[in-house]
C-alpha cells in the first residue's frame, strides 16, 4: 500500500505544479467569481434565485467544461510517460504494475476534483456571508454527482492512456469521446426520433446510458424534481423510478461505469509490453 | 545470475529479438554492441520486463521478469540512454526511490558527491531542468545507491565530460565485485577496462560472444 500512496502523493504534487492545474482551478474558481460579480445570486429566472441559481448555472457549465478537461489532462498520463521514457524509469524500480496504475488514477481523481470541489464550498462560504439561504441538500448531491461524473471521464481517460502508444493519437480519441457525448449522440437520437424508427423509450434510454446527459437531466431534478422543464420526457424517466432512485443511479451508474474503464485499461496496461 | 532461453520478441512484421539464447553471471562484465536496430534495447526492456516475449523466457535469478518483477527489480539497478525529462524534483525523486527500492537519501547523495554532482544546492529543482550532464550523473548515483547485483547501463557515458567519466569508471570499478554488469555501448574502447566480455548483435541475433 505504501507504494500505491507514494505514486498517487507524487502525481498529485505534479500535477499542482503543472500550468493545466493553475488554469483548471482559475477557470473553476473564475467562474464562481464571475457569477457573484454578475449578481447571478441577486437574480432569478425561472422561479430559480440566490445560490439555487448560482448552482444551476455551474452545472450548466460544468457539464461541458469539466470532461473536457479531464480527458485532456488526464489522458496522457501514462501514454505521454510511455511516449517521453519516464515510464521505462520509473517502472525499472521494484514497484507492481497495480501500484503504479491505480497510484496514479488516484492521485490524478483528488487532483481534478478538488478545484471542481473548493469553487462550490467558496460559493457557499460567499452566500453564507451575504446571508443568504444554503440549499445543502442540493449541494450535497451536486457534489456526488460531480465525483461520479469526474470517476467516468477519468476512468475513460486511464483506459484511453493504457492502449494508445502516441499522446497526439490519445488526445484526439479523448477529444472525439468528448464531442460525441456532449452533442452528436443527442443529434443522432433526435434525428432517429424524428424518423419514428425506433420506440422512444429506447431512445430514451440511450441518451440516458450517457452519462452525460444522465448527469445533466440529474442536476435538473434537483430542482425541479418533477422534470417539467423537459417535457413528456419527463414521464418516460419518472414512471419508471422515483426522483430520489433517479439522482441515486445518476451518482451510481457513472461511478461504476468509470471504475469499469479504469479496470479494462488496467487489464491492458498489464498485459501490454510497458514501452 | 540472467538466463535468457530461446528468446524471440516481434513488432508487426519486425523480428526484433530472434531466438536468443544467453546467460549472464555474477563477475561478468558484458559490453552489449551492434548497429541501430540489431535488438540490444529489446534484449535489455525483457530483462526488465518491459516486453512480453513472442517465445522464449527470460529468468533473473530463476525469476520471471514479468509475473515477479518486484523481486527482479530489487535486484537491478537502470540507467538509460537519455535520462526521461521526469518532472519531480531531485528530492520527490530520491524519495520515490527511497520508499519504492528501499535505498537510503545519504548514500544517493553520497555517490553524487563522487560524482562531484552537488544535490543539496538543487534539492528543489525539477530533473528535467538540471543538465544532460547533471541527469545523468545522479541517475549512475542512484544506479550505485540501489547496491542491486545486477547492474544495466545503456550509452551511460553519452552525455558526461572526460572528468565524469573518469569518476563514473573508478566508482564501478570500486562497486563492481560480485555484480553482473552490462553495457550498452558503441565505443567499445570506453567500457574497454571495465569489461570482460563482448556480445555483438545484429539482426536480433547475437553474431558473436567472446570471453576475454
Amino acid at each position: 500500500m505504501k507504494n500505491l500512496y507514494l505514486i498517487a502523493y507524487l502525481d498529485l504534487k505534479e500535477s499542482i505544479r503543472a500550468k493545466w492545474f493553475l488554469v483548471y482551478s482559475l477557470v473553476f474558481g473564475g467562474l464562481i467569481a464571475l457569477f457573484f460579480i454578475a449578481g447571478v445570486t441577486e437574480s432569478q429566472v425561472m422561479g430559480f434565485s440566490g445560490l439555487s441559481r448560482l448552482l444551476l448555472m455551474y452545472i450548466q457549465i460544468t457539464i461541458v467544461i469539466l470532461p473536457i478537461f479531464i480527458l485532456i489532462t488526464t489522458v496522457r498520463s501514462i501514454s505521454g510517460d510511455r511516449d517521453n521514457h519516464i515510464l521505462e524509469y520509473m517502472l525499472s524500480f521494484p514497484i507492481s504494475l497495480k501500484q503504479y496504475y491505480w497510484g496514479k488514477i488516484i492521485g490524478r481523481f483528488i487532483t481534478v476534483y478538488i478545484p471542481v470541489l473548493f469553487a462550490m464550498i467558496i460559493a457557499i462560504v460567499y452566500g453564507a456571508m451575504k446571508g443568504a439561504d444554503i440549499p445543502w441538500s442540493i449541494f450535497f448531491l451536486y457534489t456526488g454527482l460531480l465525483f461520479s461524473l469526474s470517476s467516468t471521464f477519468l476512468g475513460i481517460a486511464f483506459f484511453i492512456s493504457s492502449f494508445v502508444k502516441s499522446s497526439e493519437v490519445a488526445l484526439g480519441i479523448a477529444f472525439f469521446i468528448w464531442i460525441f457525448l456532449l452533442a452528436f449522440i443527442d443529434i443522432a437520437l433526435i434525428s432517429l426520433m424524428m424518423q419514428q424508427r425506433f420506440n422512444e423509450g429506447f431512445i430514451i434510454f440511450i441518451a440516458m446510458i450517457n452519462p452525460m446527459e444522465l448527469f445533466r437531466v440529474a442536476a435538473i431534478s434537483l430542482f425541479d424534481p418533477e422534470l417539467t422543464v423537459m417535457g413528456p420526457v419527463a414521464y418516460y424517466i419518472l414512471d419508471l423510478m422515483s426522483q430520489r432512485a433517479f439522482v441515486l443511479l445518476s451518482i451510481g451508474y457513472p461511478l461504476l461505469l468509470g471504475v469499469l474503464f479504469a479496470w479494462f485499461g488496467f487489464m491492458i496496461f498489464k498485459k501490454k509490453d510497458l514501452v | 545470475m540472467i538466463e535468457i532461453k530461446n528468446l524471440t520478441k516481434k513488432f508487426g512484421s519486425h523480428v526484433s529479438l530472434d531466438n536468443v539464447s544467453c546467460s549472464f553471471k555474477k563477475n561478468d562484465s558484458v559490453a552489449l554492441m551492434g548497429a541501430n536496430g540489431a535488438g540490444k534495447t529489446t534484449l535489455i526492456r525483457s530483462i526488465l520486463g518491459y516486453y512480453h516475449p513472442d517465445s522464449g523466457e527470460v529468468l533473473i535469478n530463476g525469476s520471471n521478469p514479468i509475473k515477479e518483477r518486484i523481486k527482479v527489480l530489487q535486484d537491478i539497478s537502470f540507467v538509460p540512454q537519455l535520462p526521461p525529462p521526469i518532472k519531480l524534483s531531485i528530492q520527490e525523486l530520491m524519495h520515490y526511490i527511497s520508499v519504492s527500492a528501499n535505498v537510503e537519501v545519504e548514500l544517493i547523495k553520497h555517490y553524487a558527491n563522487e560524482m562531484k554532482l552537488d544535490i543539496s544546492a538543487n534539492l528543489s529543482k525539477s530533473f528535467f531542468k538540471l543538465s544532460g550532464g547533471m541527469k545523468q550523473k545522479l541517475l549512475i548515483a542512484i544506479s550505485l545507491a540501489k547496491k542491486s547485483s545486477i547492474i544495466i547501463y545503456d550509452e551511460p557515458t553519452a552525455n558526461l565530460d572526460p572528468k565524469a567519466r573518469d569518476d563514473f569508471y573508478r566508482l564501478l570499478r570500486k562497486n563492481e565485485d560480485e555484480k553482473t554488469l552490462l553495457f550498452v555501448t558503441h565505443r567499445l574502447e570506453e567500457v574497454q577496462e571495465l569489461v570482460n566480455r563482448q556480445i555483438y548483435m545484429d539482426m536480433g541475433k547475437i553474431i558473436s560472444d567472446e570471453i576475454f
